[in-house]
């Protein structure tokens, strides 16, 4: 689908020549222009009034003379606040006033709103928006600063040297000199970039680093936020889909005569995916399709239970695997091992069941279409929606929303839902825009569920009573085959599996990991945090039964064989000093430890459960992060709350089953996701940090399910092996 | 058919089937897209809205059934436990995508209007049907505290 095929997970981020640099920041060429376009979308109350003059400074900073700095955010804001983050790092390097900062999310324009760390494709994902775009937003920054601060010198006719810039104002104390940004703006955008830049210091930010408030939460908390879902064009109407109740079921024939006798349904079509029935408005939608009677052909479907599927995989995980770390001799060293413990474990398939369903709103023109989503992969969606159209992608116009929620399920190699939307308008012939809608049920049986695994680990302790031996085999699906994507997997092995699994910090003599690729039918996607969200799990759980084994205590074993790691050493010391390790909980409770690094960022928690009966309560949750420099403490503070409940909630009660291939959840009341009453206490702490900053929005998921069960071993004597944990310990 | 519906403090008229749930009469009808759809079937609180000062979930309310009683969204949401909703929530920035906030914030209206100053207990139980994906239930229970505070002071 795409060209060149260039996609690695780590792209290297080019080292620029000045002349590469500006045309990363967009301001090679003399190309700044001045006048109102309003490609993207304002996300931001209170934006530039209609007719303010605008001034560009290259694709990601405007200066309106209204004085408000509006940074053109190329990422999706799923609530992990990019729209926040982003203009934090402009405003630091432009000497911003916060009070000023807007934000627009971008349109789909992949030679300028690439995600770095991936290649050519604009996207979101991997906790990677703030690390791509530290260096290209600060640089962009500190070019416009210099430029508004060579257009007052030219102005004023003072050395630009003696300018100050400060909260949005530029000042020449000698002449008494002053301008807004707004002021110099229009003279400043005609200057010639800068030749060089300086950045500043980290010690010298006067705004990363502290508390300012989210600019999206005006618009969150009065109803004035649009979310796909809100958007309403002129003639638009409602489509609602009826999947197959398997997947790969297709369609044998249906009768649409009882759906068409609705009021308000104006067509019933057939697409790939399904059949698609479209009206005046979502209630008529969902009425036409009640009464739509469609014939399944389930020939090529999955019609196997999770069970059986669960079955073949612990018969595949017999077989070898490919290897994917080896260091030492693992096999030998268990062989000769003093004690030795194999276990097994087991994780089902979660949905991301994001508060918004799934929904696109697409209106087809002449050679063109506009897409209104929360896009996650703009680039993505361009090609999918261009290739069902025959239109070229740059025809696509994408207008990115805040999306409800994600959680990695926007962000589809296929585009599903997308695809579906504009399959719809192109069946009905373009006659009008189309909202597809798809129901909680639809959206819970849809499939891109995180992938179920089996995993085996062995572990061995050697006479000096030190865990000599690692073993870990992953069975699961790959996230890449079949998919954009598959050019990532290296030699059979999707890194994505093992990440997290591969690379175990832990000063182990003998380690192999291994990946038994498995198959099914059911489709899959990334889950926030992906790999990590089950190799954290089976690592540090059975890290935790290995120090039982070798008669230490699991937090200082941590730091023993974690002695070379400086990173992880400090964010551990840090959570066991705010949790006071080693202070006695009393009665019926217990505690756990957990660390894992993804996406750059090391977290560490520490659990506290309490035993009630049959049951039991999660009381506290403290946790340490070093993610670099925290761009906005309260959003990393946030995220790590949010990613605690996240992975509170699946390890509690979340799994899809399916039964004879038919998904057994379908709303919220079968997949039973956290509420407010089990939402623990939690306390964040972040490691201050002058290193790059790296991603918050997945990493505090990964520690909290092991550092649970470990908690709930301390507590019980029992260990868990097996996600959700439900009433497992006690039945 | 055609009826009216007081919302926000106006009687408006809308012409709907009488099963057509107050949520999308609101969101597709007059346009007040606040509330939010989340599960359709009372189990998630995005689509809380007030009749006559209580939260209900609009989404299994059908319109018929509203009769002369007072539908509050978020739009219009006022009132001093309305207010110190809406700046305890900027103020904690409670929100993450923001999705299920409005009908948390009418939840939370709610309970305050009855309840001034609430135990954990109590705002447990009164906001057990607002669900959040993005978990941020640990400053939603703050900020309700700190709503509470600021409606006493
Ligand atoms: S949409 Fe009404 S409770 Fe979920
Ligand atoms: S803020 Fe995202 S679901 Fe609540």
């Amino acid at each position: 689908m795409f060209e060149n095929g260039r996609f690695s997970a780590k792209f290297p981020r080019p080292t620029l020549d000045r002349r590469g640099f500006l045309q990363v920041i967009g301001l090679s060429g003399a190309g700044f222009l001045i006048g109102c376009s309003r490609s993207g979308e304002t996300v931001t109350a209170g934006g530039d009034p209609d007719g303010a003059a605008i001034a560009e400074f290259g694709p990601f900073i405007r200066i309106g003379s209204d004085n408000a700095v509006t940074v053109v955010i190329k990422h999706l804001d799923k609530g992990q606040g990019v729209t926040t983050g982003l203009p934090t790092i402009v405003a630091e390097e432009l000497d911003a006033a916060w009070t000023q900062m807007r934000a627009e999310f971008a349109p789909a324009d992949v030679s300028l709103y690439n995600n770095l760390s991936w290649g050519p494709i604009q996207g979101t994902g991997g906790s990677s928006s703030v690390a791509n775009s530290w260096m290209q937003l600060r640089e962009a920054a500190a070019a416009a600063r210099s430029m508004l601060v060579t257009a007052a010198s030219e102005k004023w006719q003072v050395a630009s040297d003696e300018i100050t810039v400060s909260s949005g104002v530029v000042g020449h104390r000698a002449s008494g000199n002053s301008a807004t940004f707004g002021d110099l703006a229009a003279r400043a955008a005609g200057v010639a970039p800068p030749a060089t830049l300086t950045l500043k210091k980290p010690q010298d930010f006067s705004l990363i680093g502290t508390r300012l408030p989210r600019l999206d939460s005006p618009a969150k908390t009065d109803g004035s936020a649009e979310f796909t879902i809100d958007i309403s064009r002129p003639g638009m109407v409602v489509a609602l889909v009826a999947h197959p109740p398997r997947f790969g079921a297709t369609v044998r024939s249906f009768d649409a005569s009882q759906s068409l006798e609705v009021a308000g349904v104006s067509d019933v079509v057939e697409i790939p995916r399904g059949v698609a029935v479209v009206a005046d408005s979502f209630w008529s939608a969902k009425k036409g399709r009640d009464a739509l009677t469609v014939d399944w052909d389930f020939s090529k479907a999955e019609n196997r239970s999770s069970e059986e599927i669960f079955a073949h995989y612990k018969e595949l995980a017999q077989g070898d695997g490919l290897v994917a770390h080896e260091s030492g001799d693992a096999a030998a060293s268990l062989a000769s091992a003093q004690a030795t413990v194999r276990r097994e474990f087991r994780f089902p398939f979660l949905a991301h069941a994001a508060m918004e369903p799934m929904d696109c709103v697409v209106e087809i023109g002449d050679q063109k279409c506009d897409i209104w989503t929360g896009s996650q992969f703009q680039t993505n969606d361009q090609y999918v929606a261009a290739e069902i159209l025959g239109i070229q992608p740059e025809q696509v116009e994408i207008h990115t929303h805040f999306a409800g929620g994600s959680f990695g399920r926007r962000a589809v190699p296929d585009s599903d839902y997308v695809a579906e939307a504009v399959t719809i308008a192109k069946a009905i012939g373009g006659r009008a825009p189309v909202k597809l809608i798809w129901t909680r049920e639809d959206d819970m049986r849809a499939g891109r569920y995180r992938p179920m695994s089996h995993h085996v680990l062995e572990g061995g302790v050697d006479d000096s009573g030190e865990v000599s031996a690692w073993r870990h085999k992953v069975t699961m699906q790959s996230f890449m085959a079949g998919t954009a994507f598959e050019a990532m997997i290296q030699n059979g092995i999707d890194g994505s599996s093992v990440e997290g699994a591969r690379n175990l910090p832990y000063a182990i003599e003998n380690m192999r990991v291994e990946l038994q690729p498995a198959e099914n039918g059911v489709p899959t996607l990334w889950w926030r945090s992906v790999g990590h969200s089950h190799n954290a799990f089976a690592t540090e759980a059975f890290f935790d039964e290995m120090a039982h084994l070798a008669g230490k205590d699991p937090y200082e074993y941590r730091r023993d064989l974690l002695a070379e790691h400086p990173r992880y050493l400090q964010v551990l010391d840090l959570v066991a000093k705010k949790a006071g390790w080693g202070d006695s909980l009393g009665e019926n409770r217990g505690r756990g430890i957990a660390i894992h690094k993804s996406y750059g960022t090391i977290v560490a928690e520490v659990v506290d459960v309490t035993l009630t009966g049959n049951s039991f309560t999660v009381d506290k949750v403290y946790c340490a992060v070093d993610c670099g420099i925290a761009i906005n403490p309260d959003v990393v503070r946030a995220q790590m709350e949010g990613g605690i409940g996240f992975g509170l909630s699946a390890a509690l009660r979340e799994q899809v089953t399916l039964e004879n291939g038919e998904v057994q959840q379908t709303n919220f009341n079968t997949y039973r996701s956290l509420r407010i009453d089990e939402m623990p206490d939690i306390e964040v702490h972040i490691v201050p940090s002058n290193r790059e900053p790296s991603g918050v929005g997945e990493p505090g998921v990964p520690p909290l399910a092991p550092a649970l069960a470990n908690a709930l071993f301390d507590a019980s004597g029992r260990r868990v092996y097996r996600l959700p944990i439900g009433d497992q310990l006690w039945s | 058919m055609k009826r009216k519906i007081n919302v926000n403090g106006d009687a408006l008229e809308v012409d709907v089937p009488d099963d057509k749930p107050l949520l999308w009469v609101l969101r597709e009808d007059l346009h007040l897209t606040g509330a939010k759809y989340g599960c359709g079937i009372a189990q998630c609180g995005a689509c809380t809205v007030l009749l006559d000062g209580s939260a209900v979930r609009s989404c299994v309310m059908p319109v018929s059934a509203v009769g002369e009683q007072q539908v509050t969204t978020i739009e219009g949401a006022d009132g001093p436990a309305a207010a110190a909703v809406t700046s305890a929530w900027r103020d904690l920035d409670v929100v993450q995508c923001g999705y299920c906030q409005t009908g948390q914030m009418m939840s939370a209206t709610a309970l305050l209007e009855t309840n001034p100053s609430p135990s954990d207990q109590e705002i447990d139980s009164a906001m057990r049907g607002n669900l959040c994906r993005c978990n941020t239930y640990y400053r939603i229970r703050a900020a309700i505290h700190r709503a509470a505070d600021e409606m006493e002071g």
